[in-house]
């Protein structure tokens, strides 16, 4: 890695950090609306995994997506848009928070039902199988609460009876909404449920970014060489509640602190910097860009319009079909793409 | 033309799709070694191999979850789940993904899908694998949902679906398989979706249908037709988008109208073609609309019994007696 990609990545990772914590204050003025999950604490999971993935590699992961969506290559201004459900977001300001996408950076999504989008993981990589797209990966994100669902269970068999190219990540930040991982699960150790379906399978560290990124690029040789799916449990925290209106009555602070004390960014920086790759004005100069560019995101979204009226009616199909308004029959139709 | 069954109508859409398309491939249980639960693939499997013709695990929500994804990735995956009762076990990924993913980013996703499915009871399969739970599918925009009546519409209704960009419900009606009927034989034989469709003409009463319906429909205007009554038939042939110009124009020649379907009446196609043709041709009403469907229980698996539950053309015949002569 030359220095500047170190430096990018930990930019991208406090850009990240930004970008939810500028989320949750608009939120709090009302400008964000729905549900908002934050995903501050896990950042060096996707930008971990994202800094080292082929462009050919997809990514598809759950609800929690802001990180994913940005670490994925989306601009910051497009996902904050989003946020403000403007006309410029990712989604047209018609998916939110948890429906972000941009297939041309490979990135499918942003899926709010939980574990739904595990059996398309597999329908992606079936996608990359069929079409000879030889070493494509589809990764696929989860957290440890979609392992109790039944999506998760066929979509995992699948993926292993086909033997389909899907790198299940596990971002097991030890809670399902409220509840922790021993209240919720058979098996406390999420990647036990792998074993069941003869996967290969690791559970990681998921705090320390350049451990983790050592990790994948092995799983995902292994995974080019051989095929097939793998599986991969990676240990990680949300200092936030699970979303905005969490009452957090199921964990102590004293464990909040904890983890905190272990914080990706901080581990990074003091990587960074015991590595001597960056000196401190550096790092602090790479705090400021990423302000600025989380500040410009920010009033770039507020300026963004809302989108027109005529686009309630827009893409429900590809093509031009009868759609109702409100009980006025067939007084529009769907415009495709 | 073509004299042949429902069921080669069906597996020759299928067939020719697939000789025409590379990316068409169909999965689900039982479509490959088995030959299909209802022998529509048989053959498939030997001429078109592993890859194209995938066996499944029994897994509903596998099955159309991979089939969304392998359609996002530009493929034209034809899911077949054997009853739609077993949609149920895959209800979030028709409904929750299929239906809203374009809409939902933007028209980025595009989703060349096409569900089959078979409806409908008469078969003693007992409640769980009986039902004609059509309309519930109709309610989602987004999702499109198709269901023939005729062999030739299955042929060029399946092959639209399958080249459309949009998700595609397909709901065929297993007692219908041997129903046979001429088939166009031109390889690009295409029904529009979206369509109704007139197949029988008469000027004293309209009788609306879809699926095997349009089939005890027909059988009911022979019957009219030998008192003197000449029924129009409207075959909706497509649920959602529901085209409702036909049934209009019909209506407003007739100004009678029986609806019909399998399904139970309450909130059912019938009460919403009912209330359609009230709001748009109320001047030209001179009878209540009749909705004949399924007797509202759980389907039982008695023969005698069943029968007692479905709608039968006897039921449509006197309905349009009542319809016209109060």
């Amino acid at each position: 890695m030359e220095k500047n990609e170190y430096l990018d990545l930990y930019q991208e990772m406090v850009i990240i950090r930004r970008v939810e914590e500028r989320a949750a204050e608009l939120y709090q003025q009302g400008k964000v609306g729905g549900f908002l999950h934050l995903y501050i604490g896990q950042e060096a999971v996707c930008a971990g995994i994202a800094s080292v993935r082929k462009p050919e590699d997809r990514i598809i992961t759950a609800y929690r997506d802001h990180g994913w969506a940005i670490s994925s290559g989306i601009d910051p201004k497009i996902v904050m848009a989003e946020l403000l459900g403007k006309v410029d977001g990712c989604s047209k300001g018609k998916g939110g928070s948890m429906h972000m996408a941009d297939t041309e950076k490979n990135f499918w999504g942003g899926h709010a039902i939980v574990g739904a989008h595990i059996p398309i993981a597999a329908g992606l990589a079936l996608g990359d199988v069929y079409q000879g797209n030889e070493d494509a990966i589809t990764i696929c994100m989860f957290g440890d609460g979609a392992t109790n669902i039944g999506f998760f269970h066929e979509g995992l068999n699948l993926s292993k009876v086909w033997n389909l190219p899907v790198l299940w990540v596990c971002e097991n930040n030890q809670y399902g909404m409220g509840t922790s991982v021993e209240r919720a699960s058979a098996v406390s150790e999420i990647r036990q449920k792998a074993e069941g379906y003869g996967m290969r399978n690791e559970r990681i560290e998921g705090m320390d970014i350049m451990g983790l990124r050592k990790d994948v690029t092995r799983v995902m040789e292994t995974m080019r060489k051989e095929g097939g799916p793998y599986f991969l449990e990676i240990m990680t925290y949300r200092y936030r509640g699970h979303s905005m209106g969490d009452p957090e009555r199921y964990r102590e602070k004293e464990e909040v602190k904890k983890w905190q004390d272990e914080d990706p960014i901080g581990i990074f920086r003091k990587y960074l910097l015991e590595e001597k790759i960056a000196t401190e004005a550096e790092l602090d100069e790479q705090d400021d860009e990423a302000e600025k560019i989380v500040e410009e995101a920010v009033a770039f979204a507020e300026a963004s319009p809302d989108p027109e009226d005529e686009a309630l009616f827009e893409d429900i199909y590809t093509e031009p079909r009868p759609i109702e308004y409100r009980g006025y029959e067939m007084a529009h139709e769907s415009e495709g793409a | 033309m073509s004299r042949m069954t429902m069921r080669e109508a069906i597996s020759k859409a299928l067939w020719e799709e697939m000789e025409r398309d590379e990316s068409v491939f169909i999965q689900g249980e039982e479509v490959g070694l088995w030959g299909g639960t209802y022998a529509v693939t048989k053959g498939f499997l030997d001429h078109f191999g592993e890859k194209r013709v995938r066996d499944t695990p029994i897994a509903e929500a596998a099955i159309v979850g991979s089939a969304i994804g392998a359609a996002l990735t530009g493929l034209r995956p034809v899911a077949e789940l054997m009853t739609i009762n077993f949609a149920f076990v895959a209800m979030d990924h028709i409904i929750n993904e299929a239906a809203k993913l374009h809409y939902m980013f933007g028209g980025q996703f595009k989703l060349p899908l096409v569900i089959r499915a078979t409806s409908g009871g008469g078969r003693q399969l007992g409640a769980t694998h009986s039902q004609t739970p059509d309309a519930i599918f109709a309610h989602f925009p987004g999702l499109v949902v198709v269901s023939p009546g005729t062999p030739a519409d299955a042929k060029g209704l399946l092959k639209s679906a399958i080249r459309s960009d949009d998700p595609v419900l397909f709901i065929e009606n297993a007692t219908l398989y041997q129903t046979r009927g001429e088939v166009p034989d031109d390889k690009d034989y295409l029904e529009p979706l979206g369509k109704s469709k007139v197949q029988r003409e008469g000027d004293d009463v309209t009788i609306v249908a879809y699926s095997k319906m349009v089939q005890s429909a027909l059988e009911a205007a022979e019957m009219l037709s030998e008192d003197g009554i000449e029924a129009e038939v409207v075959d909706l042939r497509t649920l959602r988008p529901l085209d409702m110009d036909p049934v209009i124009e019909s209506f407003k020649r007739t100004n009678r109208a029986v609806v019909v379907e399998e399904g139970w009446r309450s909130f059912g196609v019938g009460s919403e073609v009912a209330s359609r043709i009230y709001e748009q041709a109320f001047d030209y009403v001179d009878a209540p609309v009749k909705r004949i469907a399924q007797a509202e229980v759980p389907l039982p698996y008695n023969a005698k019994l069943e029968q007692l539950a479905l709608p039968q053309t006897e039921d449509i015949y006197h309905a349009a007696k009542e319809v016209l002569y109060g």
